[in-house]
């Protein structure tokens, strides 16, 4: 893989000297559900990473190409459409203008409605500016695409998420308003340590350590990034199975007309030469062409 | 040049031919010795073919934003008697009307055969259904039928007490002059078809889900 | 051409012959057609091109039918509509995207395959370049593709190579400066230049089918060159198309087909880059600008020379060197199996290739640290530069006229006959 190789060579380079401060550390590997060609989405895992996300990461992160209806489709975190409407009831957003061509209200705010299946979750901050305006400058990604759009993946999210409680080494320069985290670019991170112990409750009795509550809401936003995984998965494996077939079948044929025996009923008769022609591939008695 | 291919053979390699001395044909021409095996080949290969074609036809289905579209509900306590109000549907206009006794008793008046068209378009009935009044609703206080003039499509205007249109108390489509009544069905005009009413049902006293 | 021998055997047949041969022309080019009987692995890529042409024309084609080339929509379009929501968008893009570099991949094989076998030399001199031409097409077809999702890489690798017009400065004061703008139309990379890349990608693949008609015309003149580089000699030498190299093609077709769906399904971002997954923000660049891999060579060449003026020569100039190699081999034997020592030399340029491609992949200022010294990559890259101009413009004519070959075989049948195979 190309990443692995990238990152080998750069482990390679930095071995011989003392760890270099303006690098990142290379992301700690971990093993994750939907790794390899039979990987699939923990149901569990999504589960508790939504609750995650809902209840910790949301408040600064969108998730702008999530829709609710999402929640409920197959190859995610398997609520039901019953379920995924009650999670869509709780959003409120920004509604139509009403018949008078309203959308603010007569004290200046936002006139709001609930969620339905087809909203996509809506973004903590109204535009780029209040995000930064609420982050000290800094804006927060949306999460849509995230582990896609990161080399190391889940990874590198994971490590930034738990990353946050090695100390700077000394002579490290923590910048103002900045924690430190050696596995972001600069080693400066806007963010602050997201995660907890018992931040959230899981309803399914997951003790809520920092590394679990991490990895779930990675596997969650691994899902919201790919949510079409499990489906290519199953469908790749059936491609595959059907090629491979059609090439044992191709193959044999390649070799009979090839190398097929005289009495064998076949297309075109072998090949001038080789001893076990019945008749010549280009007669040459003939006027045609090959 | 292709000529060179047809360079004469070189007299060392013998002209073939069979037992009886006669020449052997280059080709061979009967279908039934074609062998099995090239004949699964040819099959597998198709079927290969046919199972790819399907993504790029399916992919011009709706896609699943606008079939998460394809229902909506919506709260209609507000809607006062003889009121209509207008929502959107799978991109069209949808009438939602709130009828008076008068305009019950209006539909009732008339019997279907009397109709120009005497189906009830109805998508939670048969398509045989006669258009009864009875079977143009679920509740009889609410006539829900889409806005699209059956003739070529056009919005029709609803008629009100303050500003009537037509002459049967329903709407008046304004392009061609096709005139419904309140329950909905064509009386007058070139319209083919009763207003068609969508798949829908209550979900509480006041809320519809349509679609 | 050799003599036509297709015979329609119905009277619609024969009607429809005599006005509009085309059932004609594909049994004498596809069916009956003389191929020299001893092709191998490396003679399918032609026909794997001729699919991969037709996947991307296909997939891209109903791609458009969702894809939005605007600044604001583009990169929604394709991550949320095509991606989520529209049915099996996502396998369609994926085939898209991974099918342009199996495509570039193929061509590579395509390439180096006619480089080893003399397959550019008379009376193949046309055929090779309208092949060089359909590269070039490729690779400005790629170009354009690759700013349309509108992603970090998109929006920046569009703004280094344009802005490489703006060495045209050098030479005249302005003009390039003016030939970029024009080329944006705009004052920087932006929507104007998306919606005209989307118009020129959805044009040049058109472009190259009708080039790669042209390319089919120019081999079924003199016939196909082989592995031994002899010409034939007559039938004894060929077998018809079909179903000889149908069901050969076939067959190492499915098998590259294979290989390539399990990029699709399984890795089908291994080619790609995480930065294009962002959507472009003309604020913010990249801290690595890389262009896909199949430009990586070419884009190591232009960081390797310091001048920004030479630098986009030498690029130009190392694609315009492909067109003179059937005059700059001066050799009389076609095929390395019988150039021993420009077989060593083709390997090395293999190689050199690949050193440049990863040069390029690196960042400008790459070092390797050996035992504490520091050797800047750069130099690899010149070194690899040199190498790649040597070769054509010094090694190939020389070698031509000094080596010593090896024994030709007297005809294509009598090598097949020795080898005891067929």
């Amino acid at each position: 893989m190309k990443p692995a190789l990238v990152l080998a060579l750069a482990a390679m380079s930095v071995a011989a000297s003392a760890e270099d401060l303006t690098q990142p550390q290379a992301p700690q590997v971990q093993s994750w559900s939907f790794d390899g060609p039979l990987g699939h989405y923990d149901r569990g895992a999504l589960q508790r990473g939504f609750q995650v996300y809902k209840e910790v990461c949301s408040a600064c992160h969108s998730l702008n190409m999530v829709a609710y209806h999402d929640l409920a489709a197959p190859g995610g975190p398997g609520f039901s459409e019953a379920q995924a409407k009650v999670l869509a009831a709780e959003a409120h957003i920004p509604a139509e203008p009403n018949d008078k061509g309203d959308v603010f209200d007569e004290r200046g705010n936002r006139i709001m409605r609930s969620g339905i299946l087809a909203d996509h979750f809506p973004p903590p901050f109204v535009n780029e500016q209040a995000a930064r305006a609420a982050n000290g400058g800094a804006l927060p990604p949306d999460l849509s695409l995230i582990i896609k759009a990161r080399q190391g993946g889940p990874d590198y999210v994971y490590s930034i998420l738990t990353g946050f409680n090695q100390h700077p080494p000394h002579g490290f320069a923590v910048q103002e308003g900045k924690y430190y985290n050696p596995f972001f670019p600069g080693r400066n991170i806007s963010m602050p340590p997201p995660l907890k112990p018992n931040l959230v409750s899981f309803s399914d009795g997951t003790p809520a350590t920092v590394s679990n509550e991490a990895k779930a809401v990675v596997t969650f936003l691994a899902w919201a990034s790919e949510p079409q995984l499990e489906a290519r998965h199953r469908i790749g494996m059936q491609v595959l199975s059907f090629l491979v077939l059609l090439a044992g079948l191709l193959f044999l044929s390649y070799r009979k007309i090839w190398h097929g025996k005289p009495e064998d009923p076949g297309l075109v008769h072998d090949l001038p030469g080789t001893g076990t022609e019945k008749a010549p591939v280009g007669d040459p008695d003939s006027l045609s062409g090959g | 040049m292709g000529r060179a291919i047809l360079s004469r053979v070189p007299a060392d390699i013998p002209c073939p031919r069979h037992e009886d001395n006669t020449l052997a044909n280059a080709t061979e021409t009967e279908p039934t010795r074609r062998d099995f095996l090239y004949i699964a080949t040819g099959a597998a290969a198709a079927m290969g073919a046919g199972l790819a074609a399907w993504p790029f036809l399916d992919q011009m289905n709706p896609s699943s934003a606008v079939l998460a579209m394809a229902s909506i509900e919506v709260d209609i306590a507000a809607i006062q008697p003889g009121q209509q109000v207008v929502f959107k549907w799978r991109g069209h206009p949808l009438f939602v009307r709130r009828r008076t006794p008068k305009e019950i008793a209006a539909a009732r008046a008339v019997a279907p055969s009397d109709l120009p068209d005497g189906l009830a378009r109805n998508a939670n009935l048969t398509d045989s259904a006669p258009a009864s009044d009875a079977n143009r609703v679920i509740k009889p206080e609410w006539l829900v039928v889409v806005g699209v003039c059956t003739h070529l499509g056009c919005t029709p205007t609803v008629s009100t007490p303050q500003s009537p249109q037509g002459s049967y108390g329903g709407w008046l489509c304004h392009c061609h002059g096709s005139e419904y009544d309140t329950a909905g069905r064509i009386r007058k005009g070139p319209a083919p078809q009763n207003l068609a009413v969508p798949p829908y049902a209550f979900t509480g006293p006041t809320k519809l889900k349509i679609g | 051409m050799a003599h036509s021998s297709y015979v329609p055997k119905t009277k619609l047949g024969r009607w429809f012959d005599q006005r509009l041969p085309i059932v004609r022309l594909v049994s004498d080019s596809f069916v009956t057609y003389p191929t020299p009987r001893n092709l191998n692995f490396w003679y399918v890529f032609g026909a794997i091109l001729t699919l991969m042409l037709v996947v991307q024309i296909v997939t891209g084609i109903v791609l458009a039918m969702h894809y939005v080339p605007s600044a604001d929509a583009a990169f929604g379009s394709v991550e949320q509509r095509i991606m989520r929501e529209v049915n099996y968008g996502w396998l369609i893009r994926y085939i898209h995207a991974n099918g342009a570099s199996m495509f570039f991949l193929a061509v590579y094989v395509h390439m180096f395959r006619g480089l080893y076998y003399g397959s550019y030399k008379a009376p193949r001199e046309i055929l090779w370049i309208l092949g060089v031409f359909i590269y070039l097409l490729m690779t400005a077809t790629a170009f354009f593709g690759y700013v349309l999702p509108w992603g970090q890489m998109s929006f920046w690798g569009a703004t280094v190579i344009t802005s490489l017009f703006s060495a045209i400065d050098q030479i005249i004061p302005n003009l390039g400066t003016a030939i970029t703008h024009w080329l944006w139309g705009d004052f920087a990379v932006g929507d104007a230049t998306l919606n005209r890349f989307f118009s020129l990608h959805y044009l040049l693949p058109f472009v190259i089918a009708g080039v790669v008609g042209l390319h089919i015309w120019a081999l079924h003149v003199p016939g196909n060159n082989n592995p031994l580089g002899i010409d034939v000699k007559g039938p004894q030498d060929t077998v018809p198309f079909y179903p000889f190299y149908t069901v050969k093609d076939g067959f190492f077709m499915v098998l590259f087909v294979i290989f390539y769906l399990a990029f699709v399904f399984y890795a089908p971002n291994f080619f790609g880059n995480p930065d294009n997954y962002i959507q472009a923000n003309p604020l913010v660049t990249p801290t690595d600008i890389v262009p896909e891999w199949y430009l990586l060579p070419f884009y190591a060449m232009l960081r390797a020379i310091p001048s920004k003026l030479i630098g986009v020569l030498v690029l130009v100039g190392a694609l315009l060197t492909l067109l003179f190699v059937p005059w700059l081999d001066t050799s009389k034997v076609r095929s390395c199996r019988f150039r021993p020592l420009m077989k060593q030399l083709f390997w090395l340029f293999a190689a050199d290739c690949i050193l440049l491609g990863y040069v390029g992949s690196q960042t400008a200022d790459a070092a390797w640290h050996l035992g504490g010294i520091d050797f800047p990559l750069v130099w690899l890259a010149r070194f690899g530069t040199l190498y790649y101009f040597g070769f054509f413009w010094v090694l190939m004519p020389w070698i031509g006229k000094r080596e010593v070959t090896r024994p030709l075989p007297e005809s294509i049948a009598q090598a097949v006959l020795a080898k005891g195979k067929h």
